[in-house]
């Protein structure tokens, strides 16, 4: 079957739907994604929205410019910082107006409070600057991501927009530098569908399942990076992958950085607050790479709670009301899944993979980059988690993703919208689907299950843990390198147990485990090669930034030899390297 | 420990009717329902279905039946049935399109009735301005995940299928509740029919079903209360 649209969105998520919204009444739009609507994984943010608005004390766009370039470890290109930053105000406005239920100051403002690595000028008795956290983060209480994702689709119900729901994209249709559309099964009948549209736009979110420890929905399998590399768009800054410093032990699920926004201290088993030694000025609330590695070392060298790997995220100080009021949902994760009410006891957490700063790579308007010099996919867009512009370069700042999927979902809704002023349905290719049709009918075909496709992923998410982790050095990551290879050798003889058509999720979960496997290729890849640290990427054999060679993004393209790695400058315009302390 | 799962099973493209499967597992205290569901399908049986995305409660996505009662399997952990066998159904009164995966196009169909968004029309430049009271009066609701455990418990749905449902009711309490709202009497109106806000006979099991511990009937009745003022 073949559909037609203007525009296709994947994804409906904050950026997916934010476009959506923009495009409605102006185009012909349709959403697709492979989970029911207010099922994506934004849902889950919990903390905050970052924008200076000042509603709680004095605050400049500036600043917050500065926080997110100096947070990125300067690989974020600063054209890009500017913009998103300086349209931050606007958009939570926006979003106000549609109806998002932020919590309130006294005086009936949106509330703001603390997150890592926003501060603040403060000019010492010595005369001396320094900065301090700022409260810059809108939320409401701690489900800021589910209010703003249900607010958007409701602007979605409203405008009429279309969605094909749990329908799964399995490839995009690109011939002669034009995207033309796209390939998807409806997982409620297993038919394969063909989408012909004049433009395309993937919000398809981020890809921390190919860790073991990690906040990630189950969806987050990094389909829509895959799907591009294979199309031949390259993926940039890949190796920079964020972990959050306090997942909760063992399961990985989010404790949002509100927590200690919020005053929550971090201990180790001597009851210290470490962070002391780490980042004496904001302690706490330094950025996230900082803190993760700074519980990483406390644990590697035997300080985590009773020498196992966690340290405590202790809330006890900040007492029951406000828990209640700011925290709800916190409380409820400790009691249900590690027994701990935080009101009287710390809760025991380790860092665990969060969120993936490489992508897609994008021009500051969502336009899809075919190589490192700038050259356009005509037709394609992508915006989100999934994609790389790039603002938040090797370490993003708690809030700035909320703000990252707001912002360009809505500034790409534009582009697109401007785009179609012009632009004309190009033909599609004749069986446009066919080897996906081929794929389809292989593994369905399949009599054997010689190969396990959990034992495969349950192996590349503990390897990509212990040798792609917080810390890597050459030899780990050349290893990860070599399992991959035999891992991918493996997932060609995966066959399928169910072979029926209806809902199949059997064929789902085969299907995001080749993407697993194929991005996960390009992560190893980018790190062995970037000999530095820098933000996330941290190798333990090359321990310092090197700004003389890495100030510089990375670039992975997919050739019949394997990867092939080319760079692109960082943009800089206000502000210098200097060295990160806090 | 070993517990044993007596899981429905039900292909609406193949099978003519539902029938159980059992299964036993050793599991850990403290398990998630959703991880034993998630081993059973990894190593014994590739055809179970189920929804799964979060696994932590705040998705929706994973609302089923779990001794009787409407639950999140991501919520759930073994240590808190208390029992050695566990059943567990897709959540009633909605069809079944794959073992536990249930049709919700219906649910969100009645979502969309009660007018789910915030209708305003001129909003000022900067932020509306509502008071931390105002606030307040929404904060249960808009917790809410939609992930239908109320409604599909609803006897009142039950007994007659086009009762919108008490998601659908909480939704509209929502936004006729909202003190940014300019037209509260949309919402309202949409609901005060016979399949609407009078079809809830206080039941309460949709408070008993919510993951997320809202108190639905107390809302249903707020709306009836403002429906009778206005009659007034």
């Amino acid at each position: 079957m073949v559909h037609k649209h203007d525009v296709l969105i994947v994804g409906a998520g904050l950026a997916g739907l934010r476009a959506a919204v923009e495009l409605s009444g102006k185009a012909n739009v349709a959403v697709l994604s492979k989970v029911l609507p207010t099922r994506s994984h934004s849902g889950a943010a919990q903390g905050g929205i970052a924008a200076a608005l000042g509603n709680e004390e004095e605050d400049h766009v500036e600043w917050h410019i500065f926080d997110t370039v100096k947070g990125s470890d300067y690989l974020g290109d600063q054209d890009a910082i500017e913009m998103m930053v300086s349209e931050a105000p606007e958009v939570i406005i926006e979003l106000e107006h549609m109806g998002v239920p932020f919590s309130r100051t006294k005086d009936g403002k949106i509330a703001q409070r603390q997150f890592g690595g926003h501060t603040r000028p403060k000019i010492g008795a010595d005369g001396k600057e320094t900065r301090v956290a700022i409260q810059r983060a809108c939320y409401a209480a701690d489900r800021t991501g589910h209010v703003i994702l249900h607010t958007l689709y409701e602007q979605c119900v409203k405008h009429n927009v279309h969605f094909y729901s749990e329908y799964y994209v399995v490839s995009l249709i690109v011939k002669d530098g034009v995207c033309r559309g796209l390939v998807a099964f409806d997982i409620q009948t297993g038919e394969l569908h063909t989408f012909h549209a004049k433009a395309v736009m993937f919000g398809t979110g981020g890809y921390g399942r190919a860790w073991k420890i990690t906040s990630n929905a189950y969806a987050n399998t990094g389909d829509g990076v895959a799907i591009a590399y294979r199309a031949g768009i390259p993926l940039e800054d890949m190796e920079f992958v964020q972990f959050h410093p306090t997942g909760l032990w063992k399961l990985g699920i989010l404790v949002t950085e509100g927590a200690r926004g919020e005053g929550g201290y971090l201990k180790n088993k001597a009851g210290e607050r470490f962070m002391q030694r780490y980042a004496p000025t904001v302690m706490e609330l330094a950025p996230r790479d900082m803190v993760t590695r700074s519980i990483t070392t406390e644990i590697l060298e035997g300080r985590g709670i009773d020498g196992k790997d966690y340290v405590h995220l202790d809330l006890t100080h900040v007492g029951e009301a406000a828990l209640k009021e700011k925290l709800p949902e916190i409380i409820g994760f400790a009691k249900t899944y590690v027994g701990v009410d935080p009101v009287k006891a710390p809760i025991p957490i380790q860092p665990t993979a969060h969120y993936s700063m490489g992508g897609i790579p994008t021009s500051l308007f969502g336009e899809v980059y075919l190589d490192e010099k700038g050259t356009i996919l005509t037709g394609f867009y992508a915006a989100g988690e999934c994609a790389c512009i790039s603002v938040h370069g090797a370490n993003r700042l708690g809030t700035n993703s909320l703000l990252d999927g707001v912002v360009h979902g809505r500034r790409t809704g534009k582009q697109i919208a401007k785009f179609l002023q012009t632009a004309e349905f190009s033909d599609l290719p004749e069986n446009a689907d066919k080897q996906d049709r081929a794929r389809f009918d292989e593994l369905f075909a399949s009599t054997n299950f010689k190969e396990s496709y959990h034992h495969i992923k349950d192996t590349l998410r503990d390897n990509m843990m212990t040798k792609t982790g917080v810390y890597r050095n050459e030899k780990d990551l050349k290893e990860m390198k070599r399992i991959i290879r035999e891992l991918r050798e493996k997932y060609k003889n995966v066959g399928l147990r169910d072979k029926s058509r209806n809902f199949n999720t059997e064929l789902m979960e085969v299907l995001e485990l080749g993407h697993l496997l194929e991005f996960s290729e390009v992560v190893v890849e980018g790190a062995i090669a970037r000999q530095e640290c820098r933000g996330a990427h941290w190798r333990t054999d090359h321990p310092k930034r090197d700004d003389e060679n890495w100030m510089k993004h990375t670039f992975a393209f997919k050739t019949d030899k394997g990867v092939e790695l080319k760079y692109k400058p960082v943009t800089v315009t206000k502000y210098q390297p200097m060295e990160r302390k806090y | 420990m070993q517990v044993t799962f007596s899981i429905q099973r039900y292909d609406s493209s193949k099978d003519t009717k539902p029938y159980r499967q059992k299964f036993k597992l050793e599991v850990e205290p403290t398990d998630r329902i959703l991880d034993c569901l998630d081993r059973i399908k990894w190593d014994f049986e590739g055809s179970l279905t189920y929804r799964r995305s979060c696994s932590h409660g705040i998705c929706g996505s994973d609302a089923i039946n779990i001794n009787g009662k409407n639950m999140l399997a991501c919520q759930i952990l073994i240590q808190d049935i208390k029992k050695k066998f566990i059943r567990i159904d897709p959540i009633p009164g909605m069809p079944i399109i794959k073992d536990l995966v249930v049709d919700t196009t219906d649910f969100f169909t009645k979502y969309e009735v009660v007018k789910p968004y915030l209708i305003a029309k001129n909003p000022p430049p900067k932020e509306r301005y509502q008071s931390q009271a105002d606030r307040a009066v929404i904060d249960e609701s808009v917790n809410c995940i939609l992930c239908g455990a109320c409604t599909s418990s609803c006897p009142s749905m039950w007994g007659n299928p086009n009762y919108l449902g008490p998601a659908a009711m909480l939704k509209a309490y929502r936004f006729a509740f909202d003190s940014r709202d300019e037209a509260p009497a949309e919402h309202l109106e949409a609901i005060d029919t016979s399949d609407g806000v009078w079809r809830c006979h206080t039941i309460f099991n949709c408070v008993e079903a919510c993951p997320k511990e809202i108190n639905l009937t107390w809302h249903i009745s707020q709306l009836k209360k403002k429906m009778v003022e206005r009659e007034l």
